[in-house]
């Protein structure tokens, strides 16, 4: 054993990279980034050796696609992403619950409780309970880089993928673990021997179906014996609490309260059953959506002890936790501190001084200044701060890609000049499907893509279809070659810049205006 | 030991690396750690903010609890006072005066220098002008990391390894401002402690420091830091 300074996205990976997979793939996106950057980084140092396969793939769903495809093979592979990521790969994944897996198969996906740099906090739990697969939860880098090592033996032991849920509190913060010397010895290429298990025909999906359903209620059963779930019954009042809540618990409380932690799901019904019927009243403590409160407490309520937790007030409904929250929501008296300070100015994330979309923003709000009617539909990006001052120039942010489609749809409705401003690689993520359409049916409309090679706010990852490759790919795509520009955001080039701009939006069909200029970071680097 | 540590500052200012210093030097001494900091959207040129705990018993929270902070560490003046509430009872604010202002509505600098005064325990330095005697504006962090972290119990040289790691990519001369920025955070604020405890204001005490020569500065910073436990530097500057 040695010890090694790890995040808790890099504790996974690292566990990951100890059982022997093959390939990591992923998307950026925050807070799980760091899972394959730390892959890439140790691909790099392996002298050369292309294993692991360390993949940055075009979006979410086809980082799991791939990753199912190494499983297929026999082989085993890490696919990671952050919580909204897996809206984008829930197609492979709740499939893959049917098909199951050949070789271990690890889906670490990365909540954002408290939206530091999301547009929700979706709770990734219940989209395990969804698709009926085992899912383990930790609190502490030692546990994410213990529970992934144990995800990928259940994977190969069950037949099924397994999610390990990280929380931002986990997958950003560093702590000492003690990792394995060596990596487990890879499996050899093997692949699947009975193909209808994977064909997913009615006729086999209803048989595989049947079998996830017996698997998920034997995993059910046997929750209650797992090692990460642990039952101990003490006092009347009790506190069933998973992953990093219990950091908090235990951050202020060291008493004969009764404890249930949670770190393995199906839930434990037994266990759960157990302290409800010892305790008077028990407070549920989970980073996320109230999804255990819900699963005990229901419609009905429960029987026996009273439950507290989001649904009663006893903590916040949104946002995350930190240890002043469940310390209060304990009753653990309050300690001295100095007022907070609420009057200070707020100091929000904005764009680097010299980034190319300042410029690319200058020269568009100039040009639809004249078009009272006008929309900027926006996506994610860098570029979605443009939504505040002193741009004030986009209109809409809501998910990755969706802003072609709502220039579309907005463009339909008879909204004119509809417009949109998207990224190249949130592009390549899913724009392209809906430019196809566009182009297609030449809707009245303008694309800007604000290409400055590379995923910028998640730290600079490759891109892959940026400049020439790009313009190509619009004209593959149906645009019509006449009505795609090329421009350089730079102020030298503003007059110009705007009446290149403002003659597309005049054009009564689809035109898609390519501003292009590197990130500032990545030329840094 | 056990220390709760908020470091606070802008994106791009290096918190990060004071964090890495202090982490690997608890390490060494053989110390649990959890260090946790924000990313993506969260950084972009807004403010940001790292918990830092070491203890030589387990540490749950990533997170510090309010009014359990034994250091608010801070590059920029206005950011240290978002984390108020996290200083404990006995608690030290160090932090740097120089202001980053890329807000429109950034307040007046006197009125905060005053408000960080008022903490009980607090140290002023001037992160730009020490980071520019030692060489670089840029090194502010390690200024401030000499000037707070000693009062963890670290020794400077301590924390001198892991800055030579931080900057081993690079020449020997940005490592060498760097470590000189270590040993100039550690004297200017032990003298404006001094100058303070001998019945001087903040404003006076700064300006006391600034008054001083950098040759001189820098020399007695480095004989200071060779006397309270070897720090050695390559030659030539």
């Amino acid at each position: 054993m040695k010890t090694e300074v790890l995040l808790g996205d890099e504790a996974v990976a690292l566990a990951a990279i100890h059982a022997g997979i093959r390939g990591a793939f992923s998307y950026p996106g925050t807070p799980a980034t760091e899972i394959l950057e730390f892959v890439e980084r140790q691909a790099r140092s392996n002298n050369g050796d292309a294993v692991p396969v360390a993949s940055w793939s075009a979006n979410e769903k086809v980082a799991y696609e791939e990753a199912l495809g190494v499983s297929y093979a026999g082989r085993r592979a890490l696919v990671s992403m952050k919580h909204v990521g897996l809206n984008v790969a829930a197609d492979p994944f709740v499939n893959s619950a049917l098909t199951g897996a050949h070789g271990g198969l690890v889906l670490a996906v990365a909540d954002d409780p408290g939206m530091h740099s999301s547009q929700n906090e979706q709770d990734s739990r219940f989209y395990a309970q969804f698709a009926k697969l085992p899912a383990y939860e930790p609190a502490n880098q030692q546990e994410a880089y213990d529970m992934t090592l144990a995800a990928f033996e259940d994977s190969e032991r069950h037949g099924l993928p397994v999610m390990v849920r990280l929380v931002t509190r986990l997958a950003h913060s560093r702590a000492n673990v003690k990792v394995r010397e060596q990596p487990v010895q890879p499996n050899p290429l093997g692949v699947v021997a009975e193909p209808k298990n994977w064909t997913l025909l009615p006729v086999n999906a209803r048989r595989q179906f049947r079998g996830l359903v017996e698997k998920y209620d034997a995993l059910t059963a046997s929750a209650d014996s797992s090692p990460y779930n642990d039952l101990s019954l003490a006092g009347k009042r009790g506190i069933i609490c998973s992953g990093i809540a219990y950091n908090y618990v235990r951050e202020c409380l060291n008493d004969d309260h009764s404890l249930l932690r949670i770190s393995h799901y199906p839930l434990p019904a037994k266990l759960i059953r157990d302290l409800v019927a010892h305790c008077e009243e028990i407070l549920v403590v989970e980073d996320g959506y109230p999804y255990i409160e819900n699963e005990i407490a229901g419609i009905l309520g429960s029987s026996g002890a009273k439950i507290r937790g989001k649904r009663t007030g006893d903590l916040p409904a949104t946002g995350e936790l930190n240890p002043d929250l469940v310390s209060a929501a304990l009753g653990v008296a309050d300690r001295e501190r100095p007022e907070p300070c609420t009057d200070l100015a707020g100091r929000p994330p904005q764009l680097c001084q010299g980034c190319p979309h300042t410029d690319s923003y200058h020269h568009i709000v100039e040009a639809l200044k004249p078009y009272r009617e006008a929309v900027l539909f926006s996506d994610i990006g860098c570029y979605t701060l443009g939504a505040l001052p002193p741009y004030n120039a986009i209109k809409s942010c809501v998910d990755m890609g969706a802003s072609i489609g709502m220039a579309r749809g907005a463009a339909l409705a008879g909204v004119h000049p509809s417009c949109c401003a998207i990224g190249d690689s949130t592009f390549v993520h899913s724009g392209m499907t809906a430019l196809v359409g566009a182009a297609e049916t030449d809707t009245n409309m303008t694309v800007f893509i604000l290409d400055n090679s590379t995923v910028a706010m998640t730290g600079g990852q490759t891109t892959m279809a940026t400049g020439d490759q790009l313009v190509k790919l619009l004209e593959g795509l149906g645009v019509d070659p006449d009505h795609v520009k090329v421009i350089e955001p730079l102020s030298k080039y503003h007059e110009g810049n705007v009446r290149i701009i403002r003659r597309e939006i005049d054009h009564k069909g689809l035109s898609v205006v390519v501003s292009k200029r590197a990130c500032i970071q990545i030329k840094r680097k | 030991m056990k220390a709760n540590v908020i470091l606070a500052g802008v994106g791009g200012q290096g918190i990060l690396s004071i964090a890495y210093c202090l982490c690997n030097a608890a390490l060494k001494r053989g110390m649990n750690f959890k260090q946790a900091e924000v990313h993506g959207m969260a950084q972009r040129g807004g403010g940001v903010v790292s918990h830092l705990r070491i203890s030589d018993q387990a540490i749950y929270s990533d997170l510090i609890p309010e009014g359990t902070a034994d250091l608010l560490l801070s590059v920029e003046p206005l950011e240290v006072l978002r984390y108020a509430q996290y200083l404990s009872p006995g608690g030290a604010v160090v932090a740097s005066v120089t202001p980053v202002t890329n807000i429109p509505d950034y307040p007046a600098l006197d009125g905060i220098v005053e408000r960080i005064t008022r903490f009980p325990q607090h140290c002023l330095v001037d992160g730009n002008h020490l980071g520019t005697v030692a060489g670089s504006g840029r090194a502010a962090n390690m200024v401030l990391l000499g000037a707070g972290g000693c009062r963890l119990g670290f020794s400077l040289a301590e924390f001198e390894p892991h800055v030579r790691a931080l900057f081993h990519s690079k020449s020997q001369r940005v490592i060498d401002i760097n470590c000189r920025a270590l040993q100039l955070g550690a004297l200017a604020a032990k003298l404006y402690s001094e100058h303070v405890e001998a019945g001087r204001t903040p404003q006076e005490a700064l300006q006391a420091v600034g008054e001083i020569p950098p040759a001189e500065l820098t020399e007695r910073a480095a004989a200071e830091a060779a006397a309270s436990g070897g720090v050695t530097m390559s030659s030539g500057r």
